[in-house]
């Protein structure tokens, strides 16, 4: 299955019932649709509106959906009371240094097992999805300790280095891999081009849907994540910005509209990320649902 | 792309039946040695990243299991099975395993029945299904940490949304996440609000795979719409069924974000996952060898439970 054919699609066999029955169905239909709409905008919606409200209006009109007046205290707090510009570096490195090493490590990855043959093969390929089946947090402590003794904590290198494959991406890629024909490569072959050339000359101009997908799922998986930075980081300035909002958020910053004007700027790169590129979001959750 | 300087031999080597009357054959042992050195290249980053930080990790968790380890203890005196037998007497251990299954139980319910529901109404392309579907997917996307909180802050019987709109109904707006009884149903509410479209998707994509003549077969036949629904569509999208029950089992066995932020296990420890309990004991109370332990039975139980369903599903495809 290719990452793009998906969705186009559309389903003639939709079951067809009577007239009245399919009416009231319908209504049904729309109005758990409608509320289920209403339902997942809502929280954003007051997100965004609360963190230009001040502490006041909050507390005096707590069932309006919309400030009285608007407000830039939050956005100032945030600026004041958070190392917010090292916040946000840091969670842009992370997140953006780790999804090019992912990419450029699974593809390579994914090449060989797709494209080549070699003894162990099939076992290299079962164990890297045997790592898919591992919980994350059992192998935190030993990862912690690890990163300890490296000297690694607290660093940048601490924090890419040990997320920079991801066997799901591997996976990805060697799928996308397979479905590129073979005479491709034997052409190239031919004319005299090695491994490295077929992949990045041949190969990776022909995956770039496989990269979207895994490039965009892996950086908002990162740029979400909050126990591994928690973990990892422990001195403010290398915490990420939602470790940086929680941890705060608990402990010296009491008002509201800093929160949600923190919540709100984290949220942005994705819900710009989401509104240009929603087909390669979607595409990556329906490829790996289908097989 | 003519240069042969960058490749030695292997470019005779894989196609080495090819060129009419080509080179003669390498040497078979030398033959093999070229023809995996560059695969093992191309592995090795991710081969070594995945070798030091996850496999070799999860053996390390296994052996530190069995020492009353801590980090930075001048003494970490081997226990052999004292953790666990420790852990099984552990109330707090108990209760958790309680709260986890109860939470994951609860929600992967909640996820499959919704999800499906809502990839029922919404699976046809049209713009209006496919703007909506955009929206019920967008929080998949969100950080756990950022709608923990901002439902948090919703949730506040002072300042939320909700206490707001309960008080302006003349009603007494309700602690949700004070209160032992509702904190857990409010985070369950919550992690089933976010994953619904994430559910959604994957039975969408299912949907629209089944092959529309079945249902023109179904039609002729005289099946009714339930029929259809029961006898073509349910059978027609097991395998993503499978593929959703698990990952949403797996995910929400680790939960621990909403935890952390909403609650932090509380109140009373009603909300007190294992994950969150790892976290306190390896990160906050550092007894590296009992969240180790714990690390290891969470492993254990997401194995079974996966294996588990594996049969299940498969059990159901023989008949």
């Amino acid at each position: 299955m290719s990452t793009s054919a998906t969705a186009t699609r559309t389903s003639p066999g939709r079951p067809r019932a009577g007239r009245a029955g399919l009416r009231a169905g319908a209504a049904l239909k729309w109005m758990y649709v409608g509320v289920g709409f209403v339902l997942a905008l809502i929280p954003f919606i007051w997100m965004v509106s609360g963190s230009f409200r001040s502490e006041a209006d909050l507390y005096q009109n707590p069932a309006s959906l919309f400030p009285t007046s608007i407000t830039l205290h939050g956005y100032i707090g945030v600026w004041q009371q958070l190392p917010f510009l090292r916040l946000l570096l840091n969670s842009f490195v992370f997140a953006g240094v780790t999804t090019a090493l992912t990419v450029l490590f699974d593809s390579m990855c994914a090449y060989a097992l797709a494209r080549l043959r070699f003894v162990g093969r099939n076992v290299c390929f079962v164990l890297v999805i045997a790592t898919l089946m591992v919980p994350f947090q059992v192998t935190l402590i030993p990862v912690f300790i690890q990163l300890f003794h490296l000297g690694w904590l607290n660093t940048y290198e601490g924090l890419i280095i040990p997320r920079a494959t991801s066997a799901f991406g591997i996976f990805l890629f060697r799928q996308f891999f397979m479905s590129i024909p073979a005479d491709l490569d034997e052409a190239a072959r031919i004319d005299g081009a090695g491994h490295w050339r077929i992949y990045w000359r041949v190969i990776m101009p022909l995956a770039k849907p496989a990269i979207a997908t895994v490039a965009i799922l892996n950086f908002t998986n990162l740029w979400n994540d909050l126990l591994w930075p928690l973990v990892i980081t422990s001195s403010n300035d290398m915490l990420t910005l939602p470790a940086g909002l929680t941890l705060f958020g608990g402990q010296h910053v009491t008002d509201h509209a800093v929160l949600l004007a923190g919540a709100t700027i984290s949220l942005v790169p994705i819900a710009i990320g989401f509104f240009f590129a929603q087909k390669y979001f979607i595409a990556g959750v329906a490829t790996t649902g289908l097989k | 792309m003519t240069t042969s300087t960058t490749d030695r031999v292997s470019p005779r080597v894989r196609g080495g039946a090819r060129p009419p009357g080509g080179p003669t054959p390498v040497p078979s042992a030398r033959r093999r040695r070229i023809r995996w050195q560059p695969a093992w290249l191309f592995m090795a980053p991710s081969l070594l990243i995945l070798g030091v930080f996850v496999l070799y990790p999860i053996l390390r968790t296994l052996y530190y299991s069995f020492f009353d380890w801590s980090v930075g203890a001048a003494v970490q005196p081997f226990v052999g099975f004292g953790n666990y037998i420790k852990l099984f007497q552990d109330p707090s251990f108990w209760n958790a395993l309680g709260v986890t299954l109860e939470f994951t139980v609860v929600s992967v319910v909640l996820l499959i029945v919704l999800g499906l529901l809502t990839a029922l109404a919404l699976q046809s392309e049209g713009l209006a299904s496919r703007i909506t579907r955009s929206v019920f997917f967008f929080p998949t996307i969100v950080s756990l940490a950022t709608i923990g909180l901002v439902w948090k802050f919703l949730l506040d019987p002072d300042i939320g949304l909700v206490g707001g709109v309960t008080k302006a109904l003349g009603l007494a707006p309700v602690a949700w996440l004070q209160s032992a009884q509702l904190a857990l149903p409010t985070l369950i509410f919550v992690s089933v609000w976010r994953s619904v479209g994430f559910a959604m998707i994957l039975f969408v994509a299912a949907l629209q795979g089944v092959p529309g003549e079945r249902y023109e077969a179904g039609r002729l036949d005289g099946a009714g719409r339930f029929s259809l629904f029961w006898y073509i569509t349910l059978p027609g999208i097991r395998p993503t069924m499978l593929f959703a029950t698990m990952m949403l089992t797996i995910q929400s066995l680790q939960v621990f974000d909403l935890v952390y932020v909403m609650t932090g296990g509380g109140p009373l420890y009603r909300t007190d996952t294992l994950v969150n309990l790892i976290y306190r004991d390896g990160f906050v109370n550092f007894e590296t060898g009992y969240a180790a332990a714990i690390s290891w039975v969470l492993f254990a139980l997401i194995m079974l439970i996966s294996l588990l369903q594996l049969r299940i599903f498969r059990y159901n495809d023989v008949d």
